[in-house]
């Protein structure tokens, strides 16, 4: 039995200023599914992940959401008004009200126990995401969905972080639905892959989608080969 | 103590303790110019007001608020935002508003009391402005300042959990709108934006949450309304300028004993 849908979107067109952004995508999460949009910069990764939260109207097609669902949305960075004097405890608690226990067990979940009442602009790279991703939590999310979210976090950070959300996804059976850059680690944590550049060039399995013409194309032979070769063991690793 | 010098403190105190809050989120969103703006905007609806009988208080509220709802708009429409949009419209409004005032010759002597403000001279119909519109300000403000601090932080963040960021916005600068024109027989259109700014900047200085910097901010202006007035007194010295040049000093004042935040 295949798990419902959480979130549809159907041939989404845009356009900023007579300059076309997306053309014809469309994509769909699953409960329990984890979707990763890779593609080149500019290729309107964001903005596609903007009209699926509802902030960019789309010029025409459609997004449909399974009805009650809660969504926790982890942005790219926050650009916080350093006039602005905020502590995590105080971060979290302006995503709505939660009562101290469970903000607690959401910080250890994401390993952020230690910055509770540290200040928002004192943060690292890798503990603001970890922060933002706890603020999402809180929410009780059915679908996650993150704007780069190991963008200026070192590799260890990020090998731990694509870990972190693998785990949230079977413990919560959630769906998640992420923009990427980084290629090697996000295909390890990935279930299925929409390789976008205006328009979607391919999607499927990580492997599938990395023996794809238009794959190889955009991101040259070495990596998509890197790539094969490193679903490929991983498959045989879990397999 | 006189009564004049009882009603100029109590009118000073309301302005400052409504400024203070508002002020914060002013100075959150990086939205300092809109004050002056505001004010500039205040000076057309003043003298427009008294030119086709209107009054000058709901002259001022009336272009406060149209000035609001044209602001919201550039907001919405990006490529028309920033300061340049904002800046023409403001120092045309204030040049119309000269312009009229220099129209009507009974408003010529009152225009300095109006650009400058005179705490010394307000009348209990001053004060029954300043603390009834301060009151609808403050409440309208503590049934927005959970959105707002949410807008604050990420607008697009609090969007998706469900704010209505649009119309909290507009609803903020219908309030600015408000504060402006209840403050400005008080303190002068053209001294009302550095009561929002400068007190709220001290209290950056001082606060470690949103909540702690508004208090901070109501007190800061608090004292410097009690200080400038005292200084006005002492050394006659026009009351508007006295009292920002002190919240001026208290901002540097913070600034020694700062705590990092």
């Amino acid at each position: 039995m295949t798990a419902p849908i959480l979130i549809a979107a159907e041939k989404i067109d845009l356009a900023f200023g007579g300059h076309r952004v997306l053309e014809s995508v469309s994509l769909s999460v699953r409960r329990g599914a984890i979707v990763t949009i890779i593609g080149p910069n500019g290729a309107g990764k964001t903005s596609l992940l903007k009209v699926v939260l509802g902030l960019v109207e789309p010029d025409s097609g459609r997004v449909e959401r399974a009805a009650t669902l809660r969504l926790g949305y982890m942005p790219q960075r926050l650009a916080l008004a350093d006039a602005l004097p905020l502590t995590v405890r105080r971060f979290l608690a302006a995503g709505g009200p939660a009562d101290p226990s469970a903000v607690a067990a959401v910080l250890r979940e994401v390993r952020a126990e230690r910055v509770l009442e540290s200040t928002m602009t004192d943060l690292s790279g890798g503990e603001i995401q970890r922060v933002l991703l706890a603020r999402a939590l809180l929410r009780r999310p059915d679908l996650l969905v993150l704007d780069e979210p190991v963008r200026g976090v070192d590799v260890v950070g990020q090998a731990e972080f694509y870990e972190l959300i693998a785990r949230l996804r079977s413990e919560r059976n959630i769906g998640i639905l992420m923009v990427s850059h980084d290629l090697h680690l996000v295909m390890r944590a990935t279930d299925e892959v929409l390789c976008l550049n205006g328009h979607v060039c391919c999607h499927g399995h990580p492997e599938s989608v990395s023996r794809h013409p238009e794959f190889v194309a955009l991101f040259g032979d070495q990596v998509a080969e890197a790539m094969a070769v490193y679903t490929h063991h991983h498959d045989h690793r879990h397999g | 103590m006189d009564e004049f010098l009882i009603r100029a403190f109590l009118a000073g105190l309301g302005v400052a303790l409504v400024a203070g809050p508002l002020g914060c989120v002013v100075v959150w969103r990086r939205m300092a110019y809109f004050g002056d703006a505001l004010a500039h905007g205040g000076v057309a609806g003043l003298a427009l007001g008294v030119l086709i009988g209107l009054g000058p208080q709901p002259g001022v509220l009336i272009a406060g608020l149209l000035f609001a709802l044209l602001l919201a708009f550039f907001e919405r429409q990006s490529r028309l935002a920033g300061d340049t949009a904002l800046g023409i419209l403001s120092h045309s409004a204030l040049a119309i508003g000269l312009i009229a005032a220099a129209l009507v010759p009974a408003l010529r002597n009152d225009l300095m009391g109006y650009l400058f403000g005179d705490l010394l001279a307000v009348s209990r119909i001053d004060l029954g402005w300043v603390w009834g519109g301060g009151a609808i300000v403050l409440a309208g403000l503590a049934l927005l300042w959970r959105p707002l601090v949410a807008i604050a932080i990420d607008a697009d963040l609090a969007r998706v959990e469900g704010v209505a960021v649009d119309r909290v916005r507009l609803a903020f600068l219908v309030l600015v709108a408000l504060a402006v024109a209840a403050a400005m027989k008080v303190v002068g259109v053209l001294l009302v934006g550095a009561l929002l700014i400068i007190p709220a900047a001290a209290a950056r200085n001082l606060a470690r949450s949103p909540e702690g910097m508004a208090g901070w901010a109501a007190l800061l202006g608090a004292l410097a309304i009690g200080l400038g007035l005292a200084a006005s007194l002492l050394y006659d010295l026009p009351t508007g300028p006295a009292v920002v040049a002190v919240a001026g000093i208290l901002f540097l004042a913070t600034l020694a004993v700062r705590r990092r935040p």
